[in-house]
């Protein structure tokens, strides 16, 4: 029997296209792109990045000012857009405080606090600043801690941490925890923040590409790293529910290599049959699908062998990295999001910037946005480790 | 709310040398002696990996080996799941991940060209032992890492036991923190490495060291202390360790009810029996 699905309540977005939902719509609409040359700190690398303006103006005061991060100023950010924190207000009014939980996914949560810290070393002792404060910045569970307080919510909280498939696996542990009785509604996300860990880190794997990323592209040759926020509230579908719906997911592990992907894609294609399994939806209902993509030759390379076996070169396919850059911990939720707009818009996105699809690859990868009504959609997500992590979501007909 | 078999507990932190070696310590028939552990730990990995790898990884992974081979059944292959060899199911719960990792990753990037090591860059994924373990057990089963800072424990076993009971299968939790290097260990005290792995199964089975019931609502009360001093010490300092009023009353294979600190002003009750 298909698992009880459950329905997206209330959902926001943050990320290089701009605050709030409405700023990702336009831009995948429109085409824009929210990449640009690198001029993080100074990382002084030749890459592309996707950034959210204006994180250094705003810090974070009063109560929560010891979560004052780059990585909790942008959830702060991404909670304040789309009347998300009085959606959950009111959620919290129906369910209880201590009835709702708290998944958030992050790779590197805020590790910037802590590069910094690490440049003010004491001279002598080579102590770190008196200021910096481990627990409320750099610490992983951090960034669900800073949600939780900010949300007002004391249930079941936790950082979620598998590198780039951290936040779609929130959707599953959410999931699981409402199953199991232990919460009664979810707030699930995604928040990762530009840090010199992840762009010297990519860098030093010789996967950053100094141009504007192409997913499936014949020239592809590395990702762009980005930084978002994304949250989504929730709760048990009803009868007859016309909200988007996530109806399946599947998780899987490469067992293969720390950083390689299998290069049959034998982990992702478990996870996207698993999702289906659970929804109990056939290959040929899905309408689209939202690729990981993140364009380094290897990755899109397995995915694509993993999408051909699931679903063969018919179903329409896209990378939305082109606009986002890969978001990390992030990803997952900002492209389960991308598909809810997506399926309450019957768009599907094209992959910016990708010009000549790669001959060695089948799957049915869009180039240009299209048209047409959307029932069916599933979001990939994969990371260091072998971590996988398909979500099928899906709208009635109107 | 839904029981679940404890059908094995690996264990590894100074004076807790595994699990049979433990037992008389957490029934409280030895006092708890903080003895150094052993040199040799997650001998799974092939010897040339085992080098490479950090104390963070092996201390993990040593816990989850021990667990496995002690439920003897786990680590038959399952005919026709395609999932590899196990099928088991894993939550890894650590409150910072590696941190020795961290700290060489903060210092490269202080230092001309910022020569950050790939291979830090790779092992710095708070998922990096699932990784390793799912690589060294072939086992493709879905893997959860998470973090609740000091409350990782009791996170932990909730999502295990939500993850068991949602796809009734076996899954193996894995608890593991160790001491931060200077100078992050100024700003974050972990008194000494610990690690505990329990493999927990929905379907009660007769063949387990006990039972345990999750109490799904907030307690409201303070959570256990431990009497032995050393003990009491451990869980304090470590917050892996968090888990260890559970592991003592899985050791006296007595019917109580235990409260695990899950957090600033929460804690977890878990019914055990044996």
């Amino acid at each position: 029997m298909a698992i009880k699905p459950l329905a997206i309540a209330a959902c926001t977005l943050t990320n290089a296209l701009g605050r709030g939902l409405a700023a990702s719509l336009r831009a995948l609409r429109e085409g824009e792109s929210g990449l640009r040359p690198c001029d993080f700190e100074d990382a002084e690398l030749n890459t592309w990045i996707g950034q959210v303006a204006g994180l250094d103006q705003e810090p974070l005061r009063g109560e929560l000012a010891p979560f004052d991060c780059r990585n909790n100023r942008l959830a702060r950010l991404g909670l304040e857009q789309d009347g998300f924190g009085a959606a959950v207000r009111q959620a919290r009014d129906r369910y209880g405080a201590d009835r709702i939980g708290v998944f958030i996914g992050t790779s590197t949560s805020g590790i910037g606090a802590t590069e910094h810290a690490y440049r003010q070393r004491d001279p002598i002792t080579g102590s770190l600043p008196a200021t910096f404060d481990y627990q409320h910045t750099h610490n992983v569970f951090s960034v669900a801690d800073f949600t939780r307080r900010w949300l007002g919510l004391t249930g079941v909280a936790f950082a979620i941490s598998t590198a780039c498939s951290s936040s779609a696996k929130a959707f599953a542990s959410a999931w699981r925890q409402m199953r199991g009785g232990l919460c009664d509604a979810a707030v699930v996300g995604g928040v990762d923040s530009l840090c010199l860990t992840t762009l010297h880190g990519f860098n030093a794997l010789g996967l950053i590409s100094a141009r504007p990323c192409r997913p499936w592209d014949v020239d592809r040759d590395g990702l762009n790293i980005g930084e978002a926020a994304g949250f989504a509230l929730l709760e048990w579908a009803k009868p007859n529910d016309d909200r988007v719906l996530l109806l399946g997911y599947g998780e899987s592990s490469d067992a293969y290599h720390m950083t390689a992907a299998h290069p049959e894609g034998a982990g992702a294609a478990l996870a996207m049959q698993e999702a289906l399994a659970r929804a109990e939806i056939l290959p040929a209902q899905v309408d689209y699908i939202n690729l990981h993509g993140t364009a380094t030759p290897l990755n899109d390379a397995a995915e694509d062998r993993a999408v051909l076996r699931v679903f063969g070169p018919a179903t329409p396919c896209s990378s939305t990295k082109g606009w986002t850059g890969h978001t990390l911990g992030a990803a997952g939720v900002t492209e389960a999001v991308f598909v809810a707009l997506c399926l309450e818009q019957d768009l599907i996105p094209g992959t910016l910037n990708t010009r000549r699809r790669d001959p060695r690859l089948g799957a049915g990868v869009v180039l240009e946005n299209r048209e047409r009504p959307l029932r069916l959609a599933l979001s990939n997500s994969f990371g260091f480790g072998g971590t996988n992590c398909s979500l099928l979501l899906g709208r009635r007909r109107r | 709310m839904n029981p679940l078999a404890v059908e094995a507990v690996g264990l590894m932190a100074p004076g807790l040398a595994g699990w049979p070696a433990s037992q008389a310590v957490l029934a409280g028939q030895r006092p708890h002696a903080a003895e150094p552990m052993p040199a040799t730990m997650a001998t799974l990995l092939p010897a040339n990996e085992r080098r490479r790898v950090t104390a963070t990884i092996k201390l993990a992974l040593q816990a989850a080996q021990e667990a496995m081979a002690q439920a003897a059944l786990a680590l038959d292959p399952s005919p026709g799941n395609g999932r590899g060899e196990l099928s088991v199911r894993t939550v890894f719960a650590s409150s910072g991940g590696d941190s020795e990792i961290l700290d060489k990753i903060c210092v490269a990037l202080t230092q001309p060209d910022r020569p950050v090591s790939p291979t830090h860059f790779h092992q710095s994924v708070h998922n990096t032992p699932a990784g390793y373990w799912s690589i060294a057990t072939g086992c493709m089963q879905p893997s959860l890492s998470l973090s609740a800072y000091d409350g990782s424990f009791a996170a932990g076993l909730r999502e295990a036991a939500a993850l068991a009971w949602a796809d009734q299968a076996r899954v193996l939790l894995i608890a593991y923190d160790l001491p931060p290097p200077f100078p992050l260990a100024e700003r974050r005290q972990i008194i000494a490495p610990f690690a505990a792995a329990l493999l927990l199964n929905p379907a009660t089975t007769a063949n387990r060291l006990a039972l345990l019931r999750l109490d799904p609502g907030a307690s409201g009360q303070p959570a256990d202390r431990l009497d032995d001093a050393g003990l009491e010490r451990l869980r304090a300092g470590n917050p892996a360790a968090r888990g260890l009023p559970l592991l003592c009353a899985i050791a006296r294979r007595a019917t109580r009810r235990v409260i695990l600190f899950a957090g600033t002003s929460a804690t977890l009750r878990v019914a055990v029996e044996p």
